[in-house]
């Protein structure tokens, strides 16, 4: 996989090539889209938006400068800095729209792919880069951004928010509480369960479905039959499925939904249609199982360019914005290079911290015969 | 002191019910829990008196109860939630060794997850497959988790209470056909910590090391030797992981003789991990090699047979005149 400009792309193509991938799903019309390919407002009838100028130059701020870390996350794992990135590109629209959406006091529980909504909950992009690197398994405190570790385990963690809201709703709280996830983790039985749940008690949170068409090498067409958002009917809440690179239609759809929750309506699905641009992770190969083509034609979709469009023809940002835009991404990919090379490795008694929260005999132990077997490398003049 | 003879289930339902009056954090959750009581009745009377808020009656989807109990932990309540049966726990196993045993150390310390997952658990009731099973190894291999059972009805009313005071996850099994087995609990008692063990016995000839529904059966077994004039002490292990090796060490050390008894097969078994600490620490006192009775490389026979599979008196006193005989 290259790695991506900051800049967004011009198309390669017509967009009205794009209709080339063929699945069950990109056939269906209804995606709720607020911001076309081509940077034009449109409206919808159920969800409305009004956004500043301001506010619409942070969308775009936030979408290049998550794309810009992504992209140097990348570059780090090429030059051997980081064991593995999972990359968003293609996907800030939906992360970013959604990410906004929150409030502070809502609770989020990501995959592991989820930079952008990192980002838009204050969690220092370096903080991410912990696990990648292989220093921590995750690391942060999930109670200081509302923001909960990276889950490895398709779909486990829809569970954990449903629980979670179980909670915000025994409390009284009118916050809300989102879970991340993925097409492929609409498969697991986990998710199916969470949906169930979050029914059945009427729990406050949207479940977030990045589609982004592929599962590792799996297409969508081998996890479902129907459209992912109508899976929500069965469950007896409402699904609705977004553009997902269309940043606009992804926060008003969020909020919406998010809103629904804090009146105590319970959950809803939404499934953001959108695109993974790179690979599954830096460890996969998609030359091996999706064709150019449609790479290429979800090029001309892409959720920055378009905003960026519709930025300057309505002349919503000027060039100054754009050029400082330039400088902060750089500057944001020369700080996350830096603080990734000075990361240090981890103690090596660190193997045994934090096995047990209330300590444990065994643990202790095997503490001190490693420690007592490192020391012995010491005594030896090793 | 306080001191009520009842049941080891109503021990269990007495103990449940002071967690949840004690601290308005505990929760129980699981399947037919709230009206019905469980299908042991273990949390008999509790929703009508702590309400469906409190005792929740969940739907039929055991990683769903472990994964919302995650969530619900996450936010600060101390969720107890029960499987219904030992072989019904494999659809929650992933979210059990996944998610709330790494969680606490993927957040280097941050999070807590204090929730105890109570499974009924071994065999001797003549049940349908899936319902006698002894897992406890699966879980005790796994770092982040704490397993534990009680053999006896003091020890299930105080291990409860300390299980749920834990910030740690506990797997609580509970020896389902010592439900009705009445003793003493002191419900003011200030109790040891949860990992130690019990000498239940004392003796000087041999050490008997069992847990959960096996202590009795071995109490027994000490009392027959006993008859043909054999001192055999008897430790209640209380807890699996962690093990109280410095228990059964100096039990070793003074009977020079060791058989581990359990309901769970043999190979893997804990019985092997004990016999493989006790030989290092114990190796020149030992007059034997550490044996081992327990369940057989199979599945769980159907309940006509399940008396020729479980360990019971014969087969433990074999064990120990085997053990005699070096």
């Amino acid at each position: 996989m290259t790695v991506e400009s900051t800049a967004a792309r011009k198309p390669r193509r017509s967009s009205k090539r794009t209709s080339a991938a063929k699945t069950p799903q990109s056939s269906e019309p209804e995606l709720v889209q607020l911001l076309t390919p081509e940077g034009e407002r449109v409206e919808h009838p159920d969800y409305e938006i009004d956004l500043t100028a301001d506010e619409l130059r942070g969308l775009y701020r936030d979408m290049v400068l998550t794309r810009r870390f992504d992209a140097e996350a990348t570059a780090l794992q090429r030059q051997g800095e980081l064991g593995l990135w999972a990359s968003l590109l293609g996907q800030e629209a939906a992360q970013i729209g959604s990410g906004r959406a929150l409030r502070d006091d809502d609770y989020v529980f990501p995959t592991y792919r989820e930079h952008g909504v990192a980002w838009c909950r204050g969690v220092d992009p370096t903080n991410l880069l912990g696990m990648f690197r292989g220093v921590n398994h995750g690391g942060w405190d999930p109670n200081t951004n509302n923001f909960h570790l990276y889950t490895i385990v398709i779909g486990s963690q829809t569970l954990h928010a449903t629980g979670y809201a179980m909670g915000v709703a025994k409390d009284g709280a009118d916050s809300a509480v989102i879970a991340y996830f993925g097409d492929g983790a609409s498969s697991q039985g986990d998710v199916a369960e969470a949906f169930t749940f979050s029914a059945v008690y009427n729990a406050p949170v949207v479940f977030f479905c990045q589609n982004n068409q592929w599962a590792i090498s799996e297409p969508t067409e081998k996890q479902t039959r129907v459209p992912l958002y109508q899976r929500a009917q069965g469950f007896g809440f409402p699904g609705v499925r977004v553009d997902g690179n269309d940043v606009l239609a992804c926060l008003a759809v969020t909020k919406s939904a998010l809103e629904r929750a804090r009146r105590g309506e319970g959950p809803t699905l939404v499934e953001a249609f959108t695109y993974r641009m790179g690979a599954h992770t830096t460890s996969d190969d998609p030359t091996k199982y999706r064709a150019d083509e449609e790479r290429v034609s979800w090029e001309a979709k892409d959720p920055i360019l378009r905003l960026r469009t519709y930025l300057e023809q309505q002349e919503l940002a000027d060039e100054a914005f754009f050029t400082a835009l330039d400088e902060e991404s750089e500057a944001l990919g020369k700080r996350v290079r830096e603080a990734v090379r000075a990361m240090p490795d981890p103690d090596r008694m660190a193997i045994f911290d934090h096995a047990y929260a209330d300590g444990n005999p065994l643990v202790d132990e095997e503490r001190a015969q490693f420690a007592a077997y490192q020391a012995s490398f010491a005594e030896e003049g090793n | 002191m306080a001191t009520q003879k009842m049941s080891l289930a109503k021990a269990l339902n007495e103990s449940l019910r002071k967690a949840l009056d004690t601290d308005p954090k505990v929760l129980i959750m699981g399947e037919d829990v709230g009206k019905l009581g469980g299908v042991f009745r273990i949390t008999d009377g509790l929703q009508k008196d702590f309400g469906e808020d409190r005792v929740i009656d969940t739907p039929l989807a055991e990683s769903g109860i472990v994964g919302t109990a995650i969530g619900l932990a996450l936010r600060g309540y101390r969720p107890i939630v029960e499987i219904q049966f030992d072989g019904f726990v494999f659809p929650a196993y992933d979210q059990i060794v996944t998610q709330l045993a790494k969680m606490h150390a993927r957040a280097l310390g941050k999070i807590k997850l204090p929730v105890v997952v109570r499974i009924p658990y071994g065999g001797g009731i003549g049940a349908v497959e899936h319902h006698s099973e002894s897992p406890e190894a699966l879980f005790a291999h796994v770092a982040g988790l704490k397993v534990v059972s009680p053999s006896n009805a003091s020890d299930a009313y105080w291990m409860m209470q300390q299980a749920v005071q834990s910030d740690d996850p506990i797997i609580f099994f509970e020896p389902k056909r010592r439900y009705w087995d009445k003793g003493d609990v002191e419900t003011d008692l200030i109790p040891g910590p949860l990992h130690k063990a019990a000498t239940v016995r004392e003796g000087s000839d041999l050490t008997l090391v069992a847990y959960g529904p096996m202590v009795k059966v071995c109490l027994e077994a000490a009392a027959a030797a006993q008859e043909e004039g054999k001192s055999i002490e008897v430790l209640d292990l209380r807890s699996m992981s962690p093990i109280d090796f410095d228990a059964v060490q100096a039990s070793v050390e003074k009977t020079g003789r060791l058989v581990v008894v359990h309901e769970a097969p043999v190979f893997y078994g804990s019985g092997a991990e004990i016999a493989a600490r006790i030989t290092e620490r114990c190796f020149y006192h030992l007059e034997a090699p550490v044996l081992r009775v327990g369940g057989y490389h199979a599945p769980y026979p159907p309940a006509r047979l399940e008396d020729e599979y479980l360990p019971g008196l014969d087969r433990v006193l074999d064990a120990v005149d085997r053990s005699l005989a070096y």
